[in-house]
């Protein structure tokens, strides 16, 4: 599947994402919503839902892929509960379609600005902490990975 | 012979008439809201609110005579250790241990059974001996003989359970043979909330010389114990689940077998004498208990044993039966919800999973109405595979609840059930 890079900056979407919940006044509509962006996020590709990319330290089952196409990187990820999946998809927003540098230098600030409870916000109990940990680590693996191959001259098409 | 005189009966009249009120006026942590609602806490089984007094107690001993226990040779360890000793008597006391007993202090129940198997089960169990363990065990009572059969060559054999969540006792006694060296079997099971039948267990067991141990995690706190009359070999609960402190536990033992297992951890206060050439041992408990112990967490155990003798276990009993019957009834009524665990002879769990919802969203969902519950596989994975479910909500009962709150969890979860549609 061809994928092409974001068009706006990591802090730009967030501040989107931001913005979008500030609509909503009541909590239960921010969960039925995140609910509802779990659903729509694209299918996660079966090929890669194995042990090796289990995110550990969640309750629920949660998958986290990433490749690296023409120096942008780009995550898929699923879990088995809803609003972790409506969470995955915000990270995947956020995340996927820039390159492993400008992932490195921008941790996320939109879940404490998101307006959800504490116990999401510290993402302890759902595990967004180790997605963004993961997500992060895959960040500087695959910035190593292009330092090193244009040192040993590979050339990239 | 004591009489009962008008005022004792008055005195029973008072306390069979049962005051939630007023209990739950003793638990401070009841008071307060979250995320704006009153608190609902439905995690008993998995720990339980200390009331004021085990507060007090744990705190008054660091105000007043925190000292170490048994060497001192100053009034504030004596008092400490006075302390630290009479509660080991209550402990005694709500047990019901004789002469033949004795309680060692130990962290919580998983040290129980690990104390056992690593200084019993070393000593007695060999390759090919065979421990025998419910299908309904926690992980507590499953692991520490796990490790043990890897390391002796030995088998761990399970007792399955019904659809209903109750011990298939014929094939316990099909299991049980001469191989077996040790039966490890819950009193009540923390998924199910299934009471086993853990008299007629060590009855048949005896009857070929196979010793018991009863883990009592989740009955100690909902039902009355009785170690002479059980004559049990081992029993360990866990004082946090008593409405005690955390890092606190009990094993009850035979003092007969107690005096003959080696120790367990080396160290302080577990020795006679001390020399290179040679290390003599204490006598029981103190040969387990090596080290300074968890003094004031001990004497908040000992305060939450006085609490639960007011109250009375039958009491707290009773009045939890009613709330599990009229919060079954409830939960049943909410379409699209299946509970697990369906024995006669349940006890204060409501284990349930509703459509396809997952666990962990109806928990966090709850969570935002001020409702706590444990959401997951509750240490016990074999159970919840024994069931075909993966993930389980689970509502656990204290003395403190009340059928508001069970109408509140009903609510809770119909108004979850909406938001998926």
């Amino acid at each position: 599947m061809a994928r092409v890079p974001a068009r706006e900056s990591i802090t730009a979407i967030e501040d989107d994402i931001v913005e979008s919940f500030e609509l909503f006044d009541e909590w239960k509509e921010r969960y039925v919503y995140i609910i509802e962006l779990g659903g729509k996020m694209p299918p996660y590709p079966e090929e890669f839902r194995t042990p090796d990319y289990i995110v550990k330290g969640c309750q629920s089952q949660v998958w986290l892929h990433a490749e690296l196409d023409d120096g942008v990187l780009y995550f898929d990820a699923d879990s088995d509960a809803a609003i972790v999946r409506g969470l995955l998809s915000l990270a995947v927003r956020v995340f996927s379609g820039h390159t492993p540098e400008e992932i490195i230098a921008t941790p996320p600030t939109y879940v404490q600005r998101m307006g959800l409870s504490d116990a999401l916000s510290t993402q302890r109990s759902n595990g967004l902490n180790e997605v963004f940990g993961k997500m992060r680590r895959y960040a500087v693996a695959f910035a190593a990975v292009e330092q090193s191959e244009t040192a040993s001259g590979v050339s990239k098409v | 012979m004591r009489r009962f005189t008008v005022t004792n009966m008055s005195q029973v009249e008072l306390t069979t008439s049962y005051d939630v009120d007023a209990i739950r006026a003793d638990f401070p942590i009841l008071r307060q809201t979250v995320h704006g609602k009153p608190l609902v806490y439905l995690d008993n089984a998995n720990t339980t609110q200390k009331p004021q007094s085990v507060i007090d107690a744990t705190s008054d001993f660091y105000t007043r005579y925190n000292s170490n226990i048994h060497r001192a040779s100053h009034l504030l360890g004596e008092l400490a250790t006075e302390a630290y000793e009479g509660a080991r008597d209550k402990v005694r006391g709500f047990l019901n241990a004789g002469e033949s007993h004795d309680v060692v202090f130990v962290r919580n129940a998983t040290e129980g059974v690990n104390l056992v198997a690593q200084t019993f089960g070393r000593q007695n169990i060999g390759a090919g001996d065979e421990i025998l363990v419910s299908e309904m065990e926690h992980h507590c009572n499953i692991v520490p003989w796990q490790m043990l059969c890897a390391e002796k060559g030995a088998i761990l054999r399970t007792i399955p359970v019904d659809d209903n969540g109750d011990l298939i006792l014929s094939a316990f006694y099909d299991s049980l043979n001469e191989r077996t060296k040790i039966v490890g079997i819950t009193h009540m099971s923390n998924v199910l909330g299934t009471v086993t039948p853990v008299a007629e267990i060590i009855r048949a067991a005896h009857s070929i010389g196979v010793p018991v141990l009863v883990d009592a995690a989740q009955s100690a706190y909902h039902i009355a114990i009785d170690m002479q009359a059980l004559d049990a070999d081992f029993l360990v609960f866990s004082g946090h689940k008593l409405y005690g402190p955390t890092g606190t536990g009990v094993l009850c033992g035979r003092k007969s077998i107690l005096d003959a297992m080696p120790p367990y951890q080396g160290g302080g206060d577990m020795i006679a004498t001390v020399s290179f050439a040679k290390t003599t041992y204490n006598d029981i408990p103190y040969k387990f208990e090596a080290g300074t112990p968890n003094i004031a967490g001990g004497i908040g155990l000992g305060a939450a044993i006085d609490y639960l003798t007011a109250v009375g276990l039958d009491n707290i009993a009773a009045y939890e039966h009613d709330l599990l019957e009229y919060g079954t009834q409830k939960l049943l009524s909410i379409p699209g919800l299946r509970i697990l665990g369906t024995s006669a002879t349940k006890a204060s769990v409501m284990t349930f999973v509703l459509n396809d919802i997952h666990a962990q969203d109806m928990g966090t969902l709850l969570d935002m109405e001020g409702i706590a519950v444990r959401t997951g596989k509750h240490c016990a994975h074999p159970v919840l595979e024994r069931f075909g479910v993966t993930s389980t909500v689970r509502a656990s009962l204290g003395m403190y609840n009340t059928k508001q709150e069970l109408d509140a969890l009903a609510d809770g979860i119909l108004s979850v059930r909406s938001m998926f549609g």
